[in-house]
């Protein structure tokens, strides 16, 4: 006997995208501890949303550039196909509600521009180093940034592999102490997007083969924006005056227009 | 403002260490649906663990249900502990972090009320892991006032006394109305200003006849070391402890708001339980014998607990639990109108049923209208037709092959059959059957479905006799010889050419049954076995990457080298029918002297039914705990 799935392909009404933040102790979620997270609050929230065809249908939901494990955001993004009108805000607000507190919905936009990834060229990640003054992160730094080659090695799923980090870092800096405060060193990163991607740990890897940081304990990483590099409109200044656009500005403006 | 050190949260000296460990997320709570309390509002505050890793642990229904009961009442505060991986253990001794709730973050130790749900005795060295980082004496006597009380749950606390020194408690049966009478007790006790300390707490417990509490018995052994009695040490303590027994499920349609985990754990669903207890009579089965009589809930009891549920949780996949679950009065009802409720929806249901007959095909079918039919499991648990006779399952190989086709015929790909190895007075020969019905499976089956690529999966446990059970008696196989015939077994599936193919053969080795072995029916002697074998680093024994045959060993013989027993006496041996067994004086409401008739009919081959369909045949549950069956009247929706 010869079954067949039951559902024809429905394409989604329409798309939205989605900014969102991992905060405090939600960072040590993995992204698959996300998925299910998001997964259940979308049903919980009521989301008309629309799915894949076949025998296990899932939600049409597509996902880019997650933070790893242990990392916070500010500036996650993913991209929901529904099944029928909804409004952006209201959508917003029932899904961050639905969600548990610490991955806490930012915005939505609904999606009318193509090519929403490859808008994510660079992220720019804050790392605290508690404990390291920031004169020695800064030397750190700038060893790291005197040499055109800083290969790291990471434990991937089939072994180990070596990534060079170096041309990966588009610009980077470290904030200066406060006074009376105890030592903690931020360092604000910009990394490009590239396959394999380059993380705030090969950094951290980096600092310590070329220039022997050990941070005492472990970072706290952050990652503060993702968007195109060199976009002026509504972007950002970061060390070295560089640029980074706001990726859902394009869909925003679309809709507004 | 002044923050109580011993109850603040750990979680900032925590949050530095979980960069460092394997899967942080579970260590850091947040789930959908847990309950935060006022700590200082609350005038008894509990913690429950379940002594295993947060994945087995956190989906675990008894430690939800009674988190929610408790939770729900005023001035009562209760958070969630589980066993933390020895990554994380070695982390939290360096820098001085003791076992925490994921709840707020608190030390156990700050709680009044440790309490631990132990669905498998493989978790009493994780019990002590949590103790030591609690910093809570290991040893009950060692406790002060200002340490919890630390109170046993579950199935495995029908035989407390293994871990008799470790606990002050232990609970027997349903925990719901439990939890609730310990929690007066203990109000009442504290509005009076703790009079008498710890040791008058406990014995307001036990008074009430609310929990056992081992140090108020003292047991004595004959010179050959079997126990001569065991005797209250005082006069207001009963001489045997009963069970407890929750009569109307529907009253109790907990969890209302199931926790959803961020963390992936081994139950990726909801779950309503739709009905607890079991009369089937399988003589290996504790479960079934120690939480008669059977008690269903309404059909519209579970239909709202199910919607409530998914409403609560947004989980796509809800189990409908119990130990049987085809054998509910009104599953074919309950079945069809679920599936029609939630038919078009990305919601599916699963009828945890290991049932082995057509109608539990049929209603397989009907919970997976439109989805893929990939496996059916079975547990016809004896391979030949005399073993199935000796634990009295009573289902024939006719039964069974019949089944399998309907299941194949339906468009089902795999079928699951479970079986035991080291049943009482099984042979090599019993075993050896399991293979020829695994390939006369794939034989029908491809007949029946027409198709080659059906496959049978053939998984086998070792067989641990349980207190409470007819088989309480019995020798334990020893493990060289369960290994020796599941190798057997494997040989002739591998060496069949024209089915061996299609037969998968899952098993594991039985060292680790033995010392389960000696933990189910083990006295307080064991008690120094345990401790010797955590002092070695015995953790998590439930996982096979950590568990040590060797280290128990050695602790077994270290620890009892000055008694007249052993490993073997407590396993291998077969009791007789006038020895004390270390439980008999805690009541799960079976009558001994029925059991001790249903093991010589075990011995004989002869059979019982289930007294659902029959008249009944005096276990002694009904009569001892003035209960009584409840199965819902024929054709009534309610």
């Amino acid at each position: 006997m010869s079954r067949q799935p039951p559902r024809e392909h429905v394409p989604p009404v329409q798309r939205f995208r989605i900014r969102y933040a991992k905060r405090g102790r939600l960072r040590f979620a993995s992204h698959r501890d996300f998925q299910r997270a998001l997964e259940r609050a979308l049903r919980r929230a009521g989301v008309p949303m629309a799915y894949s065809a076949g025998f296990t249908p899932h939600p049409k939901i597509s996902y880019a550039n997650a933070a790893p494990t242990g990392t916070a955001s500010e500036a996650e993004y993913l991209e929901i196909g529904v099944a029928a009108e909804c409004d952006a805000e209201d959508l917003r607000e029932r899904i961050d509600a639905a969600l548990p507190q610490g991955f806490d919905v930012l915005e939505v936009v609904r999606a009318s521009t193509p090519d929403f990834a490859a808008r994510l060229q660079a992220s720019r990640w804050r790392i605290e180093l508690p404990d390291v003054p920031a004169h020695e992160a800064q030397e750190a730094l700038d060893a790291l940034l005197a040499t055109s080659s800083a290969p790291v090695e990471r434990l991937v799923k089939d072994g180990r592999r070596t990534i060079d980090v170096r041309p990966a870092i588009l610009a980077a800096g470290v904030a200066s102490e406060r006074p009376g405060q105890p030592p903690c060193a931020i360092l604000t990163v910009v990394v490009q997007t590239v396959t394999p991607s380059v993380r705030p740990d090969d950094i951290l890897a980096a600092l310590r083969s070329v220039a022997g940081l050990i941070p005492p304990v472990p970072a706290q990483v952050t990652r503060e924006m993702q968007g195109p590099v060199g976009v002026a409109d509504s972007a950002t200044q970061v060390p070295e005056g560089f640029l980074l656009g706001d990726p859902l500005a394009a869909d925003r403006e679309a809709d507004q227009t | 403002m002044t923050v109580d050190i011993a109850s603040a949260s750990v979680f900032p000296r925590l949050e530095r260490l979980l960069p460092l460990v394997q899967k942080p997320i579970q260590y850091v709570g947040g789930e959908v649906n847990a309950v935060r309390v006022d700590w200082d509002a609350a005038e008894v505050r509990w913690v429950l663990m379940y002594p295993d890793a947060y994945e087995v642990g956190a989906p675990n229904q008894g430690v939800q249900i009674l988190y929610e009961v408790l939770n729900e009442q005023d001035g009562v505060l209760c958070e969630r502990t589980y066993a933390v991986w020895p990554d994380l253990e070695a982390l939290m001794r360096e820098h001085d972090v003791p076992q925490f709730t994921v709840d707020s973050h608190r030390p156990v130790g700050a709680f009044d009320v440790l309490g631990v749900s132990f669905s498998t005795e493989l978790g009493y060295t994780n019990l002590l892991t949590a103790l030591d980082l609690g910093r809570i004496p290991l040893l009950a006597a060692d406790r002060g006032d200002d340490h919890p009380l630390v109170i046993a749950g579950g199935h495995a606390a029908f035989n407390p006394e293994p871990i008799a020194d470790f606990l002050d408690a232990a609970v027997l049966g349903d925990g719901e109305e439990a939890v609730l009478r310990i929690t007066d007790i203990l109000r009442g006790w504290k509005a009076e200003g703790c009079p008498g300390g710890r040791a008058e707490s406990l014995r307001r417990l036990a008074a009430a006849g609310v929990a056992y509490v081992p140090a108020f018995y003292d047991v004595e052994y004959l010179p050959d070391g079997r126990i001569r009695r065991v005797v209250p040490l005082r006069d207001d303590i009963p001489w045997r402890v009963a069970k407890h027994t929750l009569m109307d499920l529907d009253e109790w349609p907990y969890p209302k708001a199931p926790l959803v985990p961020l963390a992936e754990t081994v139950h990726e669903r909801m779950s309503v339980e739709i009905f607890r207890g079991c009369t089937r009579g399988c003589r290996f089965c504790q479960a079934g014998m120690i939480t008669r009589p059977v008690r269903e809930r309404s059909r519209s009891g579970v239909e709202s607990m199910v919607a409530r549920g998914l409403q609560a949780t947004g989980y796509e996949e809800v189990g409908l639990l119990s130990l049987s679950s085809a054998d509910h009065s009104q599953i074919a009802e309950l079945t069809t109108s679920l599936a029609d409720c939630y038919e078009g929806s990305q919601t599916s249901l699963s009828l945890p049923s290991t049932r082995v007959d057509a109608f539990n095909v049929d209603l397989a079918n009907e919970l997976s209208r439109n989805g893929r039919r990939s496996g059916l499991t079975f547990a016809p648990e004896g391979g030949s037709e005399r073993m199935r006779k000796v634990i009295n399952k009573q289902v024939t190989e006719e039964d069974l092959i019949r089944t399998v086709a309907t299941a194949y015929a339906a468009g089902w790909r795999q079928v699951k059959l479970y079986f035991m190895c080291g049943l009482p007075t099984e042979t090599d020969e019993d075993v050896l059957q399991i293979a020829r019905l695994a390939r006369e499976v794939i034989r029908v089956g491809r007949e029946a479905s027409g198709r080659r690529d059906i496959r049978c999966t053939v998984s086998i446990g070792g067989f641990v006799p349980k207190p409470h059970t007819p088989f309480q008696w019995a020798g334990q196989l020893d493990h060289e010889t369960t290994d020796r015939r599941l190798a057997a077994l494997r040989d002739a599936i591998r060496a069949d050419r024209e089915y061996g193919k299609a037969i998968g053969l899952r098993y594991h080795d039985g060292k680790p049954g033995t010392i389960e072995g000696l933990l189910s029916r083990g006295d307080r002697r064991v008690g120094r076995v345990i401790l010797e074998a955590w002092r070695r680093g015995a953790r998590f024994d439930g996982w096979s990457e950590h568990f040590d045959f060797g280290r128990w060993g050695q602790a077994a013989n270290d620890a009892l080298a000055d008694e007249p027993v052993d490993l073997d006496w407590y396993t291998t041996r077969e009791r007789h029918h006038a020895e004390v067994l270390p439980w008999d004086h805690l009541d799960s409401g079976l009558d001994r002297e029925w059991l001790w008739e249903d093991w010589q009919d075990a011995l004989d081959e002869g059979g019982v039914e289930d007294c659902r369909w029959t008249p009944c045949f005096d276990c002694g549950v009904c009569d001892q705990l003035g209960t009584h069956i409840q199965v819902a009247a024929p054709g009534s929706g309610a």
